[in-house]
């Protein structure tokens, strides 16, 4: 997929260099800094670019097509230019029930755009996305990954008319004004922006409960005057042999060879292990 | 009648409740200052005595965990933060971060200690981009207050730990996934055994474990394995936030003992929305088995929620009222396990493209009469011959809402799910606010 073998410019290579150097020494194997490389890529073109692909690769010894097959997995890389604000909004069941699907539609119609697409202007981007955790939120939208909570149509396209006039809008929980795309992906490299005190600590519906106990003079327990509990046997439950199926992803450590004693044996696998883990 | 339990949530309230300044002020970082004192076998012990189990999902005890850890062999241990909080319906990590982000990093010095780690990993899914701003400041405000670096609080003992942002991948929270993840690679989960605690990352012993299950460890340092287990039940002990959405008066999130029962969270949330009734609800996530209006009285612990026939994992708690299509919702989802499948293994990456077109058509009102028997055989060969979760999530949300809606899914055959149910009435607003 990768055609154009174009490079940065020295001086842009030079000071991506430099934080590439930053973010690799976060990591004790080089690899681990793929993923905040590929937001460096996209806070300096806005995209997953093929030249930002090749830097990444170049960075890590990896080939051009290993980046790719990893930058293509995740949704918040963007293989075209994107726009300078993602307006996404949850259409995942409970939103989408709450509203989620009207608000989408409202701003389709009104951006003249459907799903992953980009305003002539390079200005909006619209997605419909996943649930992002704000449920208590209902209907939640978010730009550039601010959280926009308990929208209707009408309120959504006001935000969105703001950010087409080139005013700033500002999230209910978030920053005092919702960065640019490349502002907030040099973020999510790891590289503060000194915008961690604006905002709200939390907003009305993750402090309804505790506003209750207030009201009500609930507490929790008061705190024994004892501590920690007494230790017991230290020793763990006898680890049993396990099976030695080496399946991850090709070159994953799971692939490894077997270098350490603790590769051997593995501890009884419970039924309660495996559920429900994919939150 | 059981009542609220503030802890995790107690501060925040507080004027900049995320910064260190105010988490010291209400006794933040005592517990790190003890705990570091501590023999660290007497910590891991005292987690496995007080009966926290994993606030994740998955409810697996904590401090075992920890203890499935080999012995040191003088290489590396690390501790991996799952804060890839992506279940739909689940909304309790985000907020706590974004509210007291250092709660979670005294949590990860004290289990980093613990377990013997120099090097912990919070692992954040990208899309927040505020709450990984406010982690960034918080690891910052304790490493040059000396609680984490190096030779903290003059102990000898060193501990980094690394705030990494994930890039949009709901499979991430699946903990074997999201340590090739963390590695650089496509988030795909790994076969287990061997599990993480023996090789996860970089192939070395490592402990995944949710963002409130290690908030919760301080205070079971600075109030004691007494106190923890005086809340909650006989195997499920201690507390945990349950977040109400959807059709209620006041959703939101609501710190409790295990134990408090639907009925009573329903009643904290002032029920179900003015003049309306519950039809369903899912107890911890769209990929717990639905409840209806018969189980109000469900205790809300591991066991009593699993003898329902369902689970309590993220104690998300989606309340949906007598205007919601059940057909539109399991379509929905179905849709998400499609969108989130890694592909990996063919049962959930094919199965689910053919559950979402079946459902697809029932909600049109265009199935076929073999549709819903055809959906059940498709989940059933999905469930259970998946690599991970997700497969199992996927089948889940069907299988139930057959059980107790069928007739509902054999109306598609004939009837748009938005002329039996229509979807203008579920909104959270109506014609003049919207």
């Amino acid at each position: 997929m990768v055609t154009d073998n174009r490079g940065y410019a020295p001086d842009v290579r030079a000071r991506l260099t430099a934080d590439a150097d930053q973010i690799l020494a976060r990591y004790p194997e080089a690899r681990s800094a793929l993923l905040p490389l590929l937001h460096l890529v996209q806070s300096e073109d806005g995209y997953v670019s093929p030249a930002g692909i090749a830097f990444c690769a170049d960075v890590l010894d990896l080939s051009r097509a290993s980046v790719s097959a990893v930058a293509t997995f995740y949704s918040q890389y963007k293989r075209r230019p994107n726009g300078e604000y993602t307006v996404g909004v949850c259409t995942n069941t409970l939103c989408a029930v709450m509203g989620g699907d009207a608000i989408f539609d409202r701003l389709s119609e009104r951006l003249g755009i459907g799903h992953d697409e980009t305003t002539e202007d390079g200005r909006i981007t619209l997605e419909r996305v996943e649930c992002n955790a704000a449920c208590d939120y209902a209907p939640v939208m978010v730009i550039n990954w601010e959280f926009f909570d308990n929208q209707t149509p009408t309120s959504a396209v006001d935000v969105v008319d703001a950010l087409l006039e080139g005013r700033p809008v500002t999230p209910t929980r978030g920053a005092d004004t919702v960065a640019t795309f490349r502002e907030v992906s040099r973020v999510l490299a790891g590289f503060e922006d000194g915008r961690a005190d604006e905002g709200v600590g939390a907003g009305p519906a993750t402090l309804v409960g505790l506003e209750m106990s207030r009201a009500k003079g609930w507490t929790a327990p008061a705190a024994a005057s004892g501590e920690t509990a007494e230790p017991e046997d230290a020793a763990g439950p006898d680890a049993q042999a396990a099976g030695t199926e080496q399946v991850g992803d090709t070159g994953s450590s799971a692939e490894r060879e077997e270098t350490t004693p603790a590769d051997e044996s593995a501890e009884p696998v419970t039924k309660s292990e495996e559920k429900g883990s994919s939150e | 009648m059981t009542t609220l339990a503030p802890i995790l949530s107690d501060i925040w309230d507080a004027p900049r409740s995320w910064t260190l300044a105010t988490y010291t002020e209400h006794q933040g970082y005592d517990a790190w200052r003890t705990a570091i004192q501590t023999d660290p076998t007497d910590l891991v012990n005292a987690v496995k005595d007080s009966g926290l189990r994993g606030r994740g999902g998955a409810g697996f005890p904590t401090g075992l965990k920890w203890s499935f850890l080999p012995p040191p062999d003088g290489g590396p241990r690390y501790l991996v933060v799952n804060a890839d909080e992506s279940e739909p319906g689940t909304c309790k990590d985000i907020p706590l971060m974004l509210a007291n982000p250092h709660s979670l990093i005294e949590g990860v010095a004290i289990t980093s200690f613990a377990i013997g780690s120099n090097h912990a990993f919070i692992y954040l899914r990208g899309e927040v981009v505020h709450v990984y701003r406010r982690l960034l400041a918080a690891v910052r405000e304790a490493r040059e207050a000396g609680l984490l670096g190096t030779n903290i609080l003059g102990t000898g003992y060193d501990l980094e730990v690394t705030v990494h942002a994930g890039a949009g991948a709901y499979i991430c929270g699946e903990e074997t996934a999201l340590l090739d993840s963390l590695e650089g690679r496509r988030g795909q989960p790994r076969l287990k055994p061997p599990f993480p605690a023996v090789a996860g990352l970089y192939a070395r012993p490592t402990v995944v474990n949710n963002v409130e299950s290690i908030a919760s460890v301080p205070t079971i340092v600075r109030n004691g394995v007494d106190w923890f287990t005086s809340m909650g039940t006989e195997k499920s002990k201690g507390h945990g936030l349950f977040s109400l959405s959807g059709h209620v008066t006041r959703p939101g999130q609501y710190e409790a003992p295990l134990g408090i029962t639907f009925r009573e969270l329903l009643d904290m949330a002032g029920g179900v929305r003015d003049g309306h009734s519950l039809k369903f609800w899912t107890p911890g996530g769209s990929s717990t088995p639905i409840l209806t209006a018969e189980h109000m009285d469900v205790v809300m612990d591991y066991e009593s929620v699993g003898a329902a026939g369902s689970m309590l994992a993220t104690r998300a708690i989606q309340v949906f009222d007598e205007t919601t299509s059940v057909v539109r919702c399991v379509s929905r989802w179905t849709d998400f396990y499609q969108h989130e499948s890694c592909g990996k293994c063919t049962p959930c990456r094919e199965g689910t493209f053919w559950l979402k077109q079946i459902l697809h058509r029932l909600e049109a009102g265009k199935g076929t009469e073999s549709d819903v028997d055809l959906l059940l055989d498709v989940a059933g060969n999905i469930e259970g011959r998946s690599f991970c979760a997700l497969g199992d999530a996927a089948a889940t949300p069907i299988k139930s809402a057959i059980k107790y809606f069928r007739e509902e899914f054999e109306q598609g055959v004939h009837t748009p799910a938005w002329e039996l149910f229509p979807y203008e009435a579920n909104a959270a607003f109506s014609g003049a606010t919207a």
